[in-house]
């Protein structure tokens, strides 16, 4: 067990940041915390990273308490801060060996060439880290939290304010290491749950409202599918009511838009209508319930008990 | 603690800090001891450095101010506090790092006005005719006097995310603790007890130190001062956790 989470509730004044929270991340998952902006996501990564204490309950990360082996606890994570904080009057390299100091890494040199490397910050490492852009910056903020080679990551918000190609290569990053390492990783953009993680957490106000994988918190929400398909023809729209299992339907001409109970098996009953009304079919989509409509559905405080 | 030391020497190194606090004091100091005709020591005609003694506390004031404004107020307003403290390294350490850094570069600014001590030396009459002594208390009653302002340089820096407050809190607090109890004892509501409440500013132990006699009460009384702030500090620093 990488992570450990038991009843952890947080205060501030008289406002519950976290309200008695459990989860466990097993070793080698890449998970994703999800939530609206102030569910909590960061106040809970900065109570497993030892920056602020709990006001109650336990957690634990590779079986140590967080309060009581603080030290060793930080000694086996790797933490990147929301909005990267940064010294900008170091240099690249400057500042990677003064992190690896404090970590006492051994090898130190060839560490540091190699979280470089994996960053790839190769072009910029020998530059002021106020000069670089964000997204070198962000790659820095990486290469610190990996320099001593720790087996749980912790990164808040790795992408926000990236460029898309930025995003994309960070995201494969974090990819690459999660293969080796346990991640934990919040973030607003559900895309990037689906690109990398394996089970996504989803807190609201305090709490979990989803504990799935990525998988079934898709699926779990389908009751219905929505197909797009385009005619070679124009069809009668009453025709298309009429199949088994439809629930509406919408469009004319060639173009449709359906829904249809799910395992309906909505997409052979068309190819055989096509067949007997001698049009043919262009193209045939069913489309994915994104996870933002279940994020949606589970964080609108209609829905929130 | 000496990865945090190196790091903050290394950045009063590049951010020029170390070398306008050198320059500054220096010249300061070198004005006021050689070529100013109202207190050179060459006009005075004793072949001693008071002169230097008693500007350097007041020159302290603000240039000790100034290298510890930025030491915690920086790293809580820029948020990098939060990468520091999550790092396997305990909050004492993370102190007494900045505070020896912030030390270093005072006594390697001090350093240089032993040229001065040399100077009046050979000038005296007979050659190396100086009170030693006197020379040396005061130079250890001077490396106490920027610690204890250090010290308070750190406090002050730890209380505030702006550098600003920081500075001119520091630099009231340096200035209270060495001269402002002086000015109290000659009110009148304070005259006649038995204990003067002198004892209590930095600048009454100074003043003993600097005549040559190295006594323990005033040595226990930097020290104390020192603790006295360096706890305050790290009372402030996991104030962060309450």
């Amino acid at each position: 067990m990488s992570i450990l989470v038991q009843n952890l509730s947080k205060l501030y004044g008289n406002q519950k940041a976290i309200d008695s929270i459990n989860f466990e991340i097993e070793k080698g998952q890449v998970v994703g915390f999800l939530g609206p902006n102030g569910a909590g996501k960061s106040t809970t990564m900065k109570i497993l990273t030892c920056f602020i204490p709990q006001t109650s309950g336990k957690a634990f990360v590779n079986g140590l308490d967080i309060e009581e082996n603080s030290i060793e606890v930080r000694r086996q994570l790797g933490y990147l801060p929301e909005h990267n904080p940064l010294y900008l009057d170091m240099y690249v390299k400057e500042y990677l060996s003064f992190i690896a100091d404090v970590f006492k890494v051994k090898q130190k040199k060839k560490r540091i060439a190699e979280c470089i490397e994996i960053t790839g910050l190769t072009l910029e490492h020998r530059k002021k880290i106020g000069q670089l852009s964000k997204g070198y910056r962000q790659r820095v903020g990486l290469a610190q939290a990996l320099i001593h080679d720790p087996s749980v990551l912790i990164l808040d918000e790795p992408t926000s304010g990236l460029d898309p190609n930025q995003v994309v290569e960070i995201r494969q990053l974090i990819k690459n290491l999660g293969k080796e390492k346990t991640v934990l990783l919040s973030t607003h953009q559900l895309t990037e749950v689906e690109a990398i993680c394996d089970r996504a957490i989803i807190i609201n106000h305090g709490g979990i409202v989803a504990d799935k994988p990525t998988l079934e918190l898709k699926s779990g929400l389908d009751k219905q599918t929505t197909i797009d398909v385009v005619f070679g023809n124009s069809i009668s729209r009453a025709l298309l009511e009429k199949l088994p299992g439809i629930q509406s339907v919408s469009g004319q001409g060639i173009e449709f838009t359906l829904t249809a109970e799910i395992n309906s098996k909505i997409q052979e009953a068309l190819f055989s209508l096509a067949v007997k009304e001698n049009n043919n079919i262009l193209s045939m989509n069913q489309r994915q319930t994104s996870l933002e409509e279940v994020f949606k559905t589970l964080t609108t405080d209609d829905n929130h008990s | 603690m000496i990865t945090i030391l190196k790091k903050e020497f290394r950045s009063f190194l590049s951010l020029l800090i170390a070398y306008v606090v050198m320059i500054v004091f220096l010249l300061i100091t070198g004005l006021v001891a050689w070529v100013f005709s109202d207190t050179s020591i060459l006009e005075g005609g004793y072949a001693n450095m008071d002169i230097m003694f008693n500007t350097a506390p007041w020159i302290f004031i603000f240039l000790v101010s100034a290298i510890t404004m930025r030491s915690f107020s920086e790293e809580k307003k820029v948020g990098t506090l939060e990468t520091i403290t999550t790092k396997p390294i305990s909050d004492m350490s993370i102190i007494l790092g900045k505070y020896f850094a912030c030390l270093l570069l005072v006594l390697i600014t001090l350093l240089p006005t032993l040229i001065y001590y040399y100077s009046v030396s050979q000038l005296a009459n007979p050659i190396g005719n100086v009170d030693t002594g006197a020379v040396i208390g005061s130079y250890i009653g001077l490396v106490f006097l920027a610690a204890i302002y250090v010290a308070i340089g750190i406090f002050s820096s730890s209380l505030t995310d702006n550098q600003i407050v920081a500075f001119i809190l520091s630099m009231f607090l340096c200035f209270f603790f060495y001269s402002a109890f002086d000015m109290l004892k000659n009110i009148d509501l304070l005259k006649g007890s038995q204990f003067g409440i002198d004892w209590f500013g930095i600048g009454y132990h100074y003043s003993n130190i600097s005549f040559g006699r190295v006594d323990t009460r005033d040595i226990v009384y930097f020290i104390s001062m020192i603790c006295l702030f360096i706890f305050s500090t790290k009372a402030v620093f996991s104030s962060r956790k309450w």
